[in-house]
């Protein structure tokens, strides 16, 4: 792509988030048309999700302190629209050979590009328990959806579950919002968060709001439990949810009442689509997450692929909009175009920043590892196919299936419909323990096209055959 | 079977008329159809493994568990489609085998 003037180079980006907002903004700026794909009905990501147009709530009942922000990016969203060929309600299902394959309101697109800035996001990182194959238990983000751009809340009495920022943010906004919350349950003890506080000083703001948060919560009677171990989500196949059965951080079992859980352990990155430009991949220590090699301004292993956003790095999303914005100097840098050193280093420096908050949050808020390997055996893993812990356990130790594609393919974990993007990472767990290995070796699950299920009947014939012969390779 | 979910506010929306399984529901437009049905209704389909009853898990469109069907047989993500007036849902596929589906 070096040399090629900037007004013809063909840039793909995916997704509209903040991070995709920037990066569509900085390549505009250059004199890019860039082409901006997301599924999404309306731009704006996970955290700034806008609701449907005839709904009238103000913008700080939907974003609170982060009202000005989300104006910010939908601004400069709808400001670029005319500079850029932007394909909203369109999946990007496959990517290969310098092609971006799309498919909106069952018709296939095929987009070529020079350069690619992937933005695809997070989803919720999930612990299974028992019970959580109920309907009423949602996703923490899911019940958060309910709320921000349907304006309903997923029950009357809603059990909030999990660890991490969200947590305490989607909990206080289901009170403000009116909605009945029995309590909040952490599995996070309080004095990690004490320990990560010089780390959460970074972006102090944010660290001011998370209290504020948890005041709120407590003022209004709610109760919230830190240190806690959830047993057994009760209830009745038929009717869903009736409670939860917890361990206390003194070891005492309690049961609470509710018709609805909404569960997460902060999240997980969405990098299906990087995989399938098949770049390398590292496996966090830390958080035991698998992450895309980047380096520091975004570049992959593959040549012409960019990542930016939660998808790249778990960082939040005032780091997504900075990122974003570094991938898209990486790229017109790499193109030839002048680029300002004293840009790329400031935004370097942020990052930093963000960085140092993100690991403060990781270490506040740890993923609860230890938590996979005392699951009982009846407990669902798979919730697409109802695999339980028992029959995943039972193929490391029948078949010796140590490594996570190879239980996948004789237990099915992974093989369902969320194509494990709920149960991949506790499954490596479930395995890594059974099999006494530490999580790493038990490997990960690679990103498969289609990355979502596609729309039974596809309109264009040769992207139907395309489709059936990638669904027959992936069998 | 009680609803699911409740309504905080948003609620002098216009009528939109469909039906869940030959059941009258009335939803409001701008409503996903998965918050049309589960407002009215307490699950939008049963687990074809035999665990019971599913009402969706995280609303954007990446856990598939929301799965609806058109009277046409046409599978919807209830959580990603918006209602329209006259739709006519089922919470089992009509005559579609599960290997059709997939
Ligand atoms: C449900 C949820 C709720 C959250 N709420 C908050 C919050 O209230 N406060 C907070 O600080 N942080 C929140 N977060 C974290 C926050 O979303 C992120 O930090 C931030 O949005 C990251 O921005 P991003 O641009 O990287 O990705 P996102 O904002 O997630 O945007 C990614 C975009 O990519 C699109 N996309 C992904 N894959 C494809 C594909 N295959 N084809 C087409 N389009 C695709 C998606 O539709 C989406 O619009 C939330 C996260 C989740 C998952
Ligand atoms: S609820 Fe997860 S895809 Fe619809």
């Amino acid at each position: 792509m070096v040399g090629r003037a900037l007004n013809t180079l063909k840039v793909v980006i995916i997704g509209a988030g903040p991070a995709g907002v920037r990066a569509a903004q900085t390549l505009v700026a250059a004199g890019v048309r860039p082409t901006v794909i997301d599924e999404g009905r309306r731009a704006g990501g996970q955290i700034y999700r806008r609701q449907p147009d005839n709904f009238t709530r103000s913008l700080e009942t939907l974003y609170g302190t982060e009202a000005s922000r989300a104006q910010g990016i939908h601004d400069t969203f709808d400001g670029l629209v005319d500079q850029i060929d932007y394909l909203p309600e369109t999946l990007v299902w496959n990517i290969s050979d310098g092609r971006v394959f799309a498919v909106s309101e069952k018709r296939e697109t095929t987009i070529e590009y020079d350069a690619l800035i992937i933005c695809s996001g997070a989803t919720d990182r999930l612990m299974p328990v028992k019970g959580w194959d109920m309907a009423g238990v949602y996703s923490l983000g899911g019940s958060q959806v309910a709320l921000k751009s349907q304006a309903v809340s997923i029950g009357q009495r809603v059990i909030f579950m999990g660890t991490g920022p969200l947590l305490y943010l989607v909990a206080s906004q289901y009170l403000k919002a009116g909605a009945g919350v029995v309590a909040v349950l952490d599995t996070s003890s309080f004095i990690k968060r004490v320990v990560a506080a010089p780390k959460l000083m970074s972006a102090p703001d944010a660290l001011i709001n998370g209290l504020k948060f948890t005041l709120a919560l407590k003022a209004a009677g709610v109760p919230v439990l830190t240190g806690i171990r959830p047993l057994e989500i009760t209830g009745d196949v038929e009717s869903g949810v009736s409670g939860l059965i917890f361990e206390t951080g003194a070891g005492e079992h309690r049961e609470i009442k509710g018709d609805a859980v909404a569960m997460g352990y902060h999240l997980r990155p969405e990098t299906q689509l990087a995989d399938l430009t098949r770049c390398e991949f590292a496996f966090d220590e830390k958080s035991h997450l698998w992450y895309p090699k980047v380096d520091e301004d975004g570049r992959a292993t593959t040549a012409n692929v960019y990542l930016a956003g939660d998808g790249a790095r778990i960082l939040g999303a005032r780091a997504a909009e900075v990122s974003g914005k570094l991938a898209a100097l990486a790229c017109l840098k790499d193109a030839g175009a002048p680029v300002l050193d004293n840009e790329i280093m400031a935004l370097r420096q942020d990052m930093a920043c963000w960085k140092r908050f993100a690991t403060g949050l990781r270490e506040a808020f740890p993923w609860p590892a230890e938590q996979a390997a005392k699951l009982p055996d009846e407990t669902v893993v798979c919730r697409c196919e109802a695999i339980t812990a028992g029959e995943l356990r039972r193929t490391v130790n029948a078949m010796g299936a140590k490594e996570a594609n190879r239980a996948k393919a004789f237990s099915r974990v992974g093989m369902g419909r969320c194509q494990g993007r709920y149960c991949a990472l506790a499954g490596a767990e479930i395995i890594a323990a059974a099999a006494g290995i530490p999580v790493s070796e038990a490997g990960r699950l690679r990103g498969q096209a289609p990355v979502k299920p596609l729309p039974i009947c596809i309109e264009d014939d040769e992207a139907a055959a395309a489709i059936s012969t990638v669904r027959e390779l992936t069998k | 079977m009680a609803p699911r979910f409740y309504r905080l506010a948003e609620t002098g929306r216009k009528v939109v008329n469909l039906t869940l399984d030959g059941q009258p529901v009335a939803a409001l437009e701008g409503d996903t159809l998965m918050v049309a049905l589960l407002s009215a209704h307490g699950h939008l389909r049963r687990s074809e493994f035999g665990d019971g009853t599913r009402a969706g898990f995280c609303l954007m469109g990446a856990c598939q568990d929301c799965w609806v069907w058109t009277e046409d047989g046409e599978r919807l993500r209830s959580c990603s489609t918006a209602v329209s007036d006259g739709l006519n849902i089922r919470t089992n596929p009509p005559e579609v085998s599960w290997s059709d589906v997939l």
